[in-house]
């Protein structure tokens, strides 16, 4: 009686490790495809705008929000213990190390991943992939590679736009709300604020857009069945992306911090 | 030379369970056209992307001018591409580019070609379809579904294929613009001097395309000869689907209401 059981978990692990092989196999062929030519640069230029460009008004309006509560809630913290001279450390280490290159990537997850998958796995389920290769272009050269490239080129510049973005709102909320001294904030921001600080963020932003640009071109790329395969293949983009990108920001807080 | 363009034998292919090819054995010859008909689900589209090189089969062997296609390298595979050309059943254009850049995208991105140039190479070919120089700029969303075959049927022809495939050519079209394309592709094929197999049920335009005829049934070709015996095949199977007989060795699985 134990077969039945065991079936279905037996099939769902096989099913697992088929998927891993396959998402394995599709990164080193997309990531191949990244170094080698023919390049197409008019279609990197497209997702550079694309990503980074079309991407700004929702990183930003993220930043300063965070930047915003990170500061009222930190307030309310440090105020007790009379450490209100730690607010700007605590904005600009917050948002450079983490809250920065997260909330970005989570964002394009939803934005760029999504439409990815979404535009991919149509381009796959219209038979236009098909169509490629008959017209003798490799779709991971022209679909793949520039995404990816784009991605991991944009992010860090976004990231590194939501940083100032994010610490101009926290100025914003203690200069007018709280009273800080507008050139004391400014001072104390610089003054704390470490190389590795930045380095570390724009680092993870990388590794988030490649993520990001992976899971969408990869969940576009092998869905199946019609409007319903592609709609699928936009959730499980985004879900993956985003788990993906927390887990790896653990593994790179572990390098870089770890002691 | 060999007087076969395409010459398949023993091909199999199953998805899952399903066997849908079953030891195909085909025979295209040089600068014909032969057109494979059969039923829904009976293996056409699937044989057709075997040739192609979309589907891997998973046995069997196909020659493109007696070079062995199955298992052969990406980088070989794609220099035999390069004479390919194939109209697809729903047309695929891509609904991000301009028809225009639809026709020459084989010839920029495959072939290298200066967008100018290929522009032009592209106006030609939509005129050879009936096509104006304004439709250039439209988008494939804009197209009837007329158009847009047309506009496939310019894109496949703009390379300049030795072998030029059609999936499904007349599905979906009225029957005017179903002999229009029809039309149009015999006039592209012998204008190129090119090689066509297609894959149809529409026996109005297996009778305007075709030199030579299959018949596909249950992923083992049933029948082939000259398209005009087709009437006349003495095979039960190719009767009734020529007939369109629902009584006959070919079974639908209905069942009564």
């Amino acid at each position: 009686m134990s077969v039945p059981v065991l079936q279905p978990v037996g099939r769902t692990f096989l099913g697992s490790l088929e998927s891993i092989g396959r998402l394995a196999l599709f990164t080193l062929k997309s990531l191949l495809h990244c170094l080698t030519p023919p390049f197409y640069p008019r279609l990197i230029v497209k997702q550079m705008i694309e990503i980074g460009f079309y991407s700004l008004p929702v990183v930003g309006m993220t930043a300063v929000f965070t930047g915003m509560v990170l500061v009222l809630q930190t307030y309310v913290a440090v105020s007790r213990l009379n450490a209100e001279a730690t607010i700007p450390y605590v904005v600009v280490i917050s948002l450079t190390r983490e809250l920065g290159p997260v909330l970005a990537g989570l964002m394009l997850a939803g934005r760029v991943g999504a439409a990815m998958a979404a535009e991919i796995g149509t381009m796959r389920v219209t038979e236009q992939i098909d169509a490629l290769r008959t017209l003798s272009t490799n779709p991971f050269k022209y679909l793949i590679a520039p995404r990816l490239i784009a991605a991991v080129l944009m992010l860090p510049v976004l990231v590194g736009i939501a940083d100032v973005i994010g610490v101009f709102g926290g100025y914003l909320v203690s200069v007018y709300k709280l009273d800080f001294s507008p050139h004391i904030y400014l001072k104390n921001t610089v003054d704390f604020v470490e190389t590795i600080d930045i380095v570390s963020g724009l680092v993870k932003a990388a590794a988030f857009g490649f993520v990001v640009a992976l899971m969408g071109t990869y969940n576009g790329f092998q869905s199946r069945g019609g409007a319903q395969g592609v709609g699928k293949a936009t959730t499980d983009a985004v879900v993956s992306a985003s788990i993906l990108i927390l887990a790896a920001n653990f593994v790179i807080t572990g390098i870089f911090f770890s002691r | 030379m060999t007087d076969l363009k395409i010459k398949v034998r023993g091909l199999k292919k199953a998805f899952g369970p399903k066997q849908v090819l079953n030891g195909v054995d085909l025979d295209v010859p040089r600068d014909k056209s032969l057109v494979v008909i059969g039923g829904s689900g009976t293996g056409k589209s699937v044989l057709i992307k075997c040739i192609l090189g979309l589907i891997e089969p998973d046995a069997g062997s196909i020659e493109i001018e007696g070079q062995e296609v199955v298992g052969m390298k990406t980088a070989e595979r794609e220099d035999i591409m390069r004479k390919f050309g194939m109209l697809f059943q729903g047309s695929a254009l891509f609904d991000s580019l301009p028809v225009w850049e639809n026709v020459a995208f084989g010839l920029i991105a495959g072939r290298g070609m200066d967008r100018r140039s290929a522009k032009e190479v592209a106006l030609r070919k939509l005129a050879a379809v009936g096509l104006g120089p304004e439709v250039g700029e439209l988008v494939p969303a804009e197209l009837s579904g007329g158009m847009q075959k047309r506009v496939a049927l310019a894109r496949a022809i703009a390379v300049e294929p030795e072998i030029i495939f059609f999936d499904e050519p007349t599905t979906g079209l009225d029957p005017i613009m179903a002999q229009v394309i029809n039309e149009l592709i015999v006039k592209c094929v012998r204008s190129l001097g090119a090689t066509a197999l297609s894959i149809t049920h529409d026996m109005h335009s297996l009778r305007a395309i075709a030199d030579h005829a299959a018949m596909i049934y249950e992923g083992r070709i049933i029948w082939s000869g000259d398209a005009k015996a087709v009437d006349n095949s003495g095979n039960a199977f190719v009767e009734q689907f020529v007939q369109g007989r629902a009584e006959g060795p070919i079974r639908m699985p209905v069942r009564p209401l």
